[in-house]
């Protein structure tokens, strides 16, 4: 029964992380079309930038340096894509941001080397007891954290002169240039915003209790893309269920991974790729999409 | 005034606009009538600058605009003086100018509550806090029903009511100009009479009309001006009175007259209108 409490919470945890990275993937997918395979780069980014910076000023203005260079390495990808956005096809631009994503990482893996980096958070090593289950801080702060910023996110979106924006334009482009809505605006917007909340993951992707920053945080954070596609790509609902979704069911197949040694070890791995493909058997658009995913 | 001179536009191979000219003078309503396929979108998307949306690209001619009361002192010396080419600006900068469309097939954005499309539609507008909620107000005295539907998701409307959203989320940017695709598509005649109304009411609160339509009868009934669209050139202009009369509009958009004695000769009888040959 620990054990279980246990997994719950930190399914919830690395699946409040998972929630936030797919959520970035979502963003710019409503607004661009785009499928941004460079988000695990951009998180790579913004923590590398954290790490490197932690030492001297402190974890949150390295944090806020770390931000500033996701989203603005974001924006950098997005100018890049819009200068013949308009006559490539999504597709194409889809695979464009994959050659972005290896490039960046290959190159801040050079950077990074063979040990694992630590981004100095406040968590530390700290543990807390809740109910007799023996958790780490920062898989606590991660749902916290995540929680507040998907509140503020849902509340800008639904309120906000962008979020309207945002919404009208994802469903009309050409109606919503007739109202003067600036889609090269929107777009910018939401690449910072998947920048910034992919700096906010990998705090706890690489957070204890695992080994730290290094260059298979690209892998991890790929992860989210199975959890935004069983979502259904543009619901940002279903992002954050999708996020949920695949850290759970993660966690659970780790945690007992005894039980499941008849399909052979670390089914925990594969396990958000097998609740993708069989969401997607059922329905297309995934669990709260609109568009069909065949046709991406 | 807007003034579109020998607007050329195509679309790859497709020639849509084939040398188009047309004005439409401050505080009138404009008619532009034709059939499936004359262009008449095209000449609207050129106008907001969405024509690039759809590929298409204008080869020759211009479009300049000046909103009323802008240099009223040339004004009286000079029609032409103020007018600024606005055939080069993007969408959002010509809404910025003044000019709003409403598209045909009304286009509102479903998935939003009317309240919302109705803040879409007033986005650009560097208006204060106070005078857009005067001009919600003023969408909403228009159309009432809009008022008592705000916080329904914009997809339950009916087609009518969706028109109406589609008017009224124009008007919220506060246009000078507002270009009408078709507003009476698939609606039923008392619904069309209703539009009507509401074009000139629109017209009667300061805003000039370029309406567009394949159903006649109302847009000539609301507009001082009409031209008649055929494969991409303007074939017959002149005051909406008298091409109402004309068998030619008769004919083909007014639905009668094919009993009656067809031919041009019609045409000759009134010295107000135009007939554009080449
Ligand atoms: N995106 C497009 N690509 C190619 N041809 C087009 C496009 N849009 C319209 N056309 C062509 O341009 C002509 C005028 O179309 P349109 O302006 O839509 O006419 P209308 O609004 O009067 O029905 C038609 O022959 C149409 O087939
Ligand atoms: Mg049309």
């Amino acid at each position: 029964m620990t054990l279980f409490l246990e997994l719950l919470i930190n399914g919830l945890s690395v699946g409040a992380v998972y929630a936030l990275i797919a959520l970035g993937f979502v963003i710019i997918f409503k607004a661009t079309e785009v499928v941004n395979f460079a988000q695990g780069s951009l998180l790579f980014l913004g923590g590398f930038t954290i790490s490197e910076f932690s030492d001297d000023f402190g974890f949150f203005p390295a944090l806020l340096l770390g931000v500033t260079v996701a989203a603005f390495g974001a924006l950098l990808i997005e100018r890049v894509l819009a200068i013949r956005g308009s006559a490539a096809s999504v597709n194409t631009l889809a695979i464009v941001t994959i050659g972005v994503d290896i490039i960046i990482a290959a190159e801040l893996v050079r950077r990074v080397g063979v040990d694992a980096r630590t981004l100095r958070d406040p968590f530390g090593a700290d543990t807390l007891n809740l109910g007799g289950v023996e958790v780490a801080t920062s898989r606590v702060a991660a749902i916290i954290v995540a929680a507040l910023l998907v509140t503020a996110f849902f509340l800008a979106f639904k309120y906000t002169k962008w979020g309207i924006a945002m919404r009208a334009s994802a469903e009309d482009p050409e109606a919503a240039a007739l109202m003067g809505i600036r889609r090269s605006r929107v777009s910018a917007i939401a690449w910072i915003l998947a920048g910034l909340l992919a700096t906010v993951a990998v705090i706890f992707l690489v957070a204890f209790p695992t080994p730290g920053l290094d260059g298979s945080v690209t892998r991890l954070a790929l992860k989210a893309f199975p959890a935004a596609i069983l979502g259904g790509l543009d619901s940002t609902g279903g992002a954050i269920i999708g996020g949920l979704l695949v850290g759970m069911a993660e966690q659970l197949a780790l945690g007992y991974d005894n039980y499941l040694s008849f399909l052979g070890g670390g089914f925990g791995e594969i396990m958000p790729y097998v609740i993708m493909i069989i969401v997607l058997l059922v329905r297309p658009s995934g669990l709260f999409g609109t568009k069909d995913l065949a046709r991406v | 005034m807007l003034k579109v001179d020998n607007l050329v536009v195509r679309y790859g191979a497709v020639e849509a606009l084939k040398g188009v000219s047309l004005e439409v003078p401050d505080n009138s309503v404009v008619a532009v009538l034709g059939s499936n396929g004359a262009g008449k979108s095209t000449l609207l998307r050129a106008i907001s600058g969405t024509h690039r949306l759809h590929r298409g690209r204008i080869e020759q001619g211009s479009i300049s605009y000046r909103a009323a009361g802008q240099n009223a002192a040339d004004e009286q010396n000079d029609q032409n003086a103020g007018l600024i080419r606005i055939d080069k600006l993007d969408p959002a900068k010509t809404v910025g100018r003044g000019i709003v469309q409403s598209p045909e097939g009304r286009r509102i954005f479903g998935r939003l509550t009317v309240d919302e499309n109705l803040r879409a539609g007033g986005m650009n507008s560097s208006a204060t806090k106070s005078a857009r909620t005067e001009t919600r107000e003023r969408v909403f005295t228009l159309f009432p029903i809009l008022a008592q539907r705000r916080g329904q998701r914009a997809s339950l409307l009916s087609g009518g009511e969706q028109q109406m959203l589609a008017m009224g989320r124009a008007l919220m940017a506060s246009p000078s100009l507002l270009l009408l695709d078709e507003p009476s598509l698939g609606l039923a005649p008392q619904i069309v009479e209703q539009i009507g109304e509401i074009v000139l009411e629109i017209n009667g609160m300061g805003t000039s009309v370029l309406l567009v339509e394949q159903n006649a009868s109302m847009a000539l009934r609301v507009a001082q001006h009409a031209h008649v669209l055929e494969v991409g050139k303007v074939s017959l202009s002149g005051p909406a009175d008298e091409l109402a009369k004309t068998d030619q509009v008769r004919d083909l958009y007014l639905g009668h007259g094919a009993e009656e004695i067809s031919g041009s000769a019609a045409v000759g009888r009134s010295q107000h209108l135009t007939r554009w040959t080449g």
